[in-house]
């Protein structure tokens, strides 16, 4: 147990240090709200640099910079689809970690929903086609001769 | 009637298959600038090589001009130097951007490994280098006669580059 524990507080030291080798500012706000929209808008936006990485992860200087800007219109009044088209303006849709719902992202979001309607769809079609089947599997001479190997097996 | 309905549905699969596996082979560092045909953003700075002389805008309208966004600090950006030098000597009018430099450093890098630039517009901050959406040097852009960019080029530029792209670009919006 004291090993685990000694391990752990080492991890958590190691991350603390490289959260703080890393760079990645600490920024102070008097206001809650405020401060939850910093942290929800730097982690919903791609830095355009490291390709998979979130703008309050990494510590490439135009993530810095994105995050000041951030800090800066937030600052300023501005609301998040204003800081969001800021961003946008200037580096792309690419930032966008969820895509923006527009003509031509109507695909993208409709896909998976169309694909789940199709699905249920194709489920629905079978159950009643298997129904119609064992109904009608029958035909009346199928029927008689089915009767007459029945009776055949229980007189025997 | 349900056989051919329930063929769509490899079809169907398939098809989804082809379209997210020719993604997978896109180059993501590939994309177009977010100001592709749009103007030039407005800016007010001094030149690098007089803090005395303003600089905005206007001073990309007028004719074709290619912006290059360059740093000393950035290697790529002295590897394509003979490339810029080469696209002014063709009488392309260059504009440099001297992108999170000092004027010292700045200046010894022209110095150094040439300067193709009628004009220096010095960005310290990057704050021009930000409204065009800089994220890294070197990066050009062509800006057409009214100001409005028309082509941008990410990285390096290449001696094919300026053969196969850039050359052709210029003359496309002459």
């Amino acid at each position: 147990m004291a090993l685990i524990r000694t391990l752990s507080v080492a991890f958590m030291l190691m991350f603390t240090a490289a959260a703080i080798a890393g760079g990645i500012e600490v920024r102070e706000f008097d206001d809650p709200v405020m401060e939850k929209r910093y942290r929800d808008l730097t982690a919903s936006m791609r830095c355009p640099l490291c390709e998979n990485q979130a703008i309050d992860d990494s510590d490439a200087p135009i993530s810095a910079d994105m995050r000041e800007r951030v800090y800066l219109l937030l600052q300023d009044g501005q609301s998040d689809i204003e800081i969001i088209d800021h961003m946008v303006q200037r580096f792309g849709d690419y930032i966008l970690y969820n895509p923006r719902l527009e003509n031509r992202t109507y695909l993208l979001w409709g896909l998976p929903i169309g694909l789940v309607v199709i699905g249920f769809a194709v489920v629905v079609l079978m159950i009643r086609a298997r129904r119609n089947a064992s109904a009608k599997a029958l035909s009346a001479e199928e029927r008689a001769r089915l009767d007459a190997l029945i009776n055949r097996e229980r007189s025997s | 009637m349900r056989r051919p309905l329930l063929l769509l549905l490899p079809v169907g699969f398939l098809g989804i298959a082809f379209l997210l596996y020719q993604g997978l082979g896109l180059d993501p560092s590939h994309r177009d600038s977010a100001l592709m045909a749009r103007e030039f953003p407005t800016f007010e700075a001094t030149t690098l090589r007089d803090e005395e002389h303003q600089v905005d805008q206007t001073l990309l309208t007028g004719e074709v001009t290619l912006v290059n966004v360059w740093g000393e600090w950035c290697p790529a950006c002295k590897q394509e130097m003979p490339q810029l030098l080469e696209l002014a000597d063709n009488g392309i009018r260059m504009v440099g951007i001297n992108y999170r430099d000092t004027r010292e450093k700045g200046l010894e890098f022209l110095h150094e490994f040439g300067d193709p630039f009628e004009v220096n517009i010095f960005d310290p901050e990057g704050s021009l280098g930000f409204d065009l959406g800089v994220y890294g040097a070197p990066e050009t852009f062509l800006v057409d006669a009214d100001g409005v960019i028309r082509y941008h080029h990410k990285g390096y530029v290449s001696p094919e580059d300026v053969r196969e792209r850039i050359l052709p670009e210029v003359e496309k919006w002459r």
